[in-house]
C-alpha cells in the first residue's frame, strides 16, 4: 500500500511516499535524509510527538512559565499528559532545563522549564 | 547625549545575535534598546518547539533559544536597555527613546535596526460585518494563552494558513477550546508543510484552501462567520457559503516588517518586502543604517534571522572600519516567477547570500542567477513553495564587473 507523510523532523518538510506491507517500508521516496526513513517507520509502529505548553508560576515576574517534555511521547498521551500538567501549580524562581514534573502521564517523559522566570518578592 | 558605536533597536533574535556578532569582532561600544521588559523578542511567546534545528541541531522552544543569546550577552556584559522605546532616529544616526527615566538621546556612529514586524489586522483584509470582541490576530492570541495566561476564547475559526495560525490551532486544542477549520484565500497553504502535519492532521482539524471569511456576525461578542469559496480571482463563489458558529475568529493573514523608525531616517523601502532596500552589507540607502531579520523581510525560520543579523554585523564592522567604499553598482531583479529579493543590489566585490520567495508552488524547478544573459548560478529543487524562504549563496568571483542580475524560476 502506498502511504504519503510530510516528514516533520525538520523545516524541509519532505513530501514523502512510502510503500508499505504489514506495517513495513518496502519501498521510500522523496526523503533528503535518514531521518525520513526513521519518521515513516515510527510513524507506523508508533507516532511520537513532544508538546510545549506552560504552568502557572506564583510570586513570578510572570504568569506562567513555559514548559516542554525533554523526549517526543506517543500521540494518545498527549491529552492526558495535558491533564497532569495542567494540574501544576510551581513557585518562583524557576531554571531553563529545570525538571518540573517526572515521568508525565507514565510515558518516562519529565517537564522541563524552557524560560526562567525570577521570585518578586 | 551619549556617545555608543553602534546602537541595536530591537533586543529580538536579530538584535541579540548582531550584538553577540559585533562583540565578537570587536566592537564593543554597543547598546541594544528593547521597549518590552525582556529580551528575546516574539521568541518569548513562542513555547513551541522546533527553533534551532539548524544552528544548534537540536530542538528547542523559543524561550531556549533566545536565551542562548540572552546568557551569551549577559556573560559577556554587552550594555542593554529595556522599557525603552525608540520614538526617532535620524540619518545622521541620532536616537531618541523615551523610557521611564524620561527621554534618552544617543549619537550613534552606525544604527542595526532589528525592529521585526507585526501582524497583518482585519482592516488590512476588509472583512464585512459587524465589529464584535472575538477576534485576534494569531500572535495577539498567543499572547494571551503563553504569556498573560488568558483563553480567547473556545469555539474557534482561523482564518489564514501562516505559520503562527497552525501553531495557534494547535496550542487552542491542547488548551481546550474547539478549533473547527482553518480558512486560506490562496488555492495553497502559507505555513510550513510540517506545520499543516503536525498541527492540523495531528488533531484533524480541516484547512479548507481557496475559501475566505465573507461576515462576521455578532454584536458585543462574536457569534458566527460565514465562509464561501473563491475563485481564481479571489471573488467569493455564490451558492458556496457556509455559516459556522464561533465565539472566536483568529487572523494569520500575513507580516508586515515593521519600519516607522526607519521611514523617519529617510530609508528607502521596497515595495514588495515592505522591508528596506538594502546591499550585500544588509546597509540600507542611508549610509551606517543596516537592517536585518524580519524588518528586512519576513523570515519563516529563526536560525536564517540570526544568521543574516551576524551577516549584517559584519557589514557594521567593515563600515565603521570605513573600508566599506566599495561601490554598489549591481542591481538584482526577479521576474514574475518570484516575489522579491534580498539584497536588492550588490558591489559586486564579496560573496552574498540572495534570499527570495517563489511567487507560487512549483515542482522540479531552477533557481537561475542570470548576468549578461548568462547563468551563473544556478541551483534546483524538488518543489518550491511560498511559504518557504529560498537561500542562495552567490560567489563574488562568478559575477561580472558590469550587468545588473536577473534571478528567475525555471520549471
Amino acid at each position: 500500500m502506498l502511504k504519503k507523510y510530510t516528514c516533520i523532523i525538520c523545516p524541509i518538510g519532505c513530501d514523502i511516499e512510502a510503500t508499505v506491507e504489514q506495517d513495513r517500508i518496502v519501498a521510500i521516496t522523496g526523503n533528503s535524509c535518514p531521518k525520513g526513513i526513521d519518521y515513516v517507520s515510527q510513524e507506523l509502529a508508533n507516532p511520537l510527538r513532544n508538546i510545549a505548553t506552560s504552568v502557572l508560576i506564583q510570586n513570578g515576574d510572570l504568569p506562567l512559565v513555559s514548559v516542554r517534555l525533554d523526549r517526543p511521547i506517543p500521540k494518545a498521551e498527549i491529552f492526558p499528559a495535558m491533564t497532569e500538567i495542567k494540574q501544576l501549580c510551581v513557585t518562583a524562581p524557576v531554571q531553563i532545563g529545570q525538571i518540573l514534573l517526572q515521568n508525565v502521564a507514565g510515558t518516562g517523559a519529565n517537564l522541563l522549564v524552557t524560560k526562567p522566570v525570577r521570585a518578586t518578592g | 547625549m551619549q556617545h555608543k558605536q553602534v546602537i541595536i533597536i530591537g533586543g529580538g533574535p536579530a538584535g541579540l545575535a548582531a550584538a553577540l556578532e559585533l562583540y565578537h569582532n570587536g566592537v564593543t561600544d554597543i547598546l541594544i534598546l528593547e521597549r518590552e521588559k525582556h529580551l528575546g523578542g516574539i521568541l518569548r511567546q513562542c513555547i513551541h518547539d522546533g527553533f534551532g534545528l539548524l544552528r544548534f541541531k537540536e530542538s528547542l522552544s523559543g524561550p531556549e533559544y533566545a536565551q542562548r543569546f540572552i546568557d551569551e550577552i549577559d556573560r559577556l556584559h554587552i550594555p542593554y536597555l529595556t522599557d525603552v522605546t525608540v520614538i526617532d532616529i535620524t540619518a545622521d544616526k541620532k536616537v531618541l527613546a523615551v523610557s521611564k527615566q524620561g527621554l534618552l538621546e544617543f549619537q550613534a556612529e552606525a544604527l542595526a535596526l532589528t525592529m521585526g514586524c507585526r501582524e497583518r489586522t482585519r482592516g488590512a483584509i476588509s472583512i464585512p460585518g459587524t465589529r464584535p470582541a472575538g477576534i485576534y490576530t494569531a500572535g495577539v492570541a498567543q499572547s494571551y494563552i503563553n504569556l498573560a495566561n488568558t483563553m480567547p476564547g473556545k469555539n474557534v475559526v482561523i482564518l489564514g494558513s501562516g505559520d503562527i495560525g497552525l501553531i495557534m490551532a494547535r496550542r487552542l486544542t491542547l488548551e481546550g477550546a474547539q478549533v473547527k477549520a482553518v480558512f486560506e484565500l490562496q488555492p495553497y497553504p502559507s505555513g510550513l508543510p510540517r506545520n499543516i502535519a503536525q498541527c492540523l492532521n495531528d488533531y484533524d482539524i480541516p484547512l479548507f484552501l481557496s475559501h475566505t471569511v465573507i461576515d462576521i456576525k455578532g454584536r458585543s461578542r462574536l457569534e458566527g462567520v460565514t465562509v464561501a469559496a473563491v475563485d481564481e480571482n479571489f471573488a467569493p463563489i455564490p451558492g458556496t457559503e457556509k455559516d459556522y458558529p464561533c465565539d472566536t475568529l483568529i487572523l494569520s493573514v500575513g507580516l508586515i516588517p515593521e519600519n516607522e523608525l526607519s521611514l523617519q531616517a529617510g530609508v528607502e523601502l521596497d515595495q514588495r518586502t515592505k522591508g528596506a532596500l538594502v546591499d550585500d552589507s544588509y546597509q540600507t540607502s542611508r549610509p551606517g543604517i543596516f537592517v536585518a531579520g524580519n524588518v528586512l523581510q519576513v523570515h519563516d525560520l529563526v536560525d536564517f534571522v540570526s544568521a543574516e543579523a551576524e551577516k549584517m554585523a559584519l557589514g557594521i564592522v567593515a563600515y565603521l572600519h570605513s573600508d566599506s567604499s566599495q561601490s554598489t553598482h549591481l542591481t538584482i531583479r526577479g521576474d514574475a516567477s518570484i516575489t522579491h529579493t534580498v539584497p536588492q543590489r550588490v558591489s559586486g566585490k564579496k560573496d552574498f547570500i540572495l534570499s527570495l520567495r517563489p511567487s507560487r508552488p512549483a515542482q522540479n524547478c531552477a533557481v537561475q542567477i542570470c548576468q549578461n544573459e548568462r547563468v551563473i548560478a544556478t541551483q534546483t529543487f524538488r518543489k518550491v513553495l511560498p511559504a518557504e524562504m529560498i537561500q542562495i549563496p552567490v560567489a563574488a568571483n562568478l559575477l561580472a564587473e558590469a550587468g545588473d542580475l536577473e534571478v528567475r524560476i525555471a520549471c
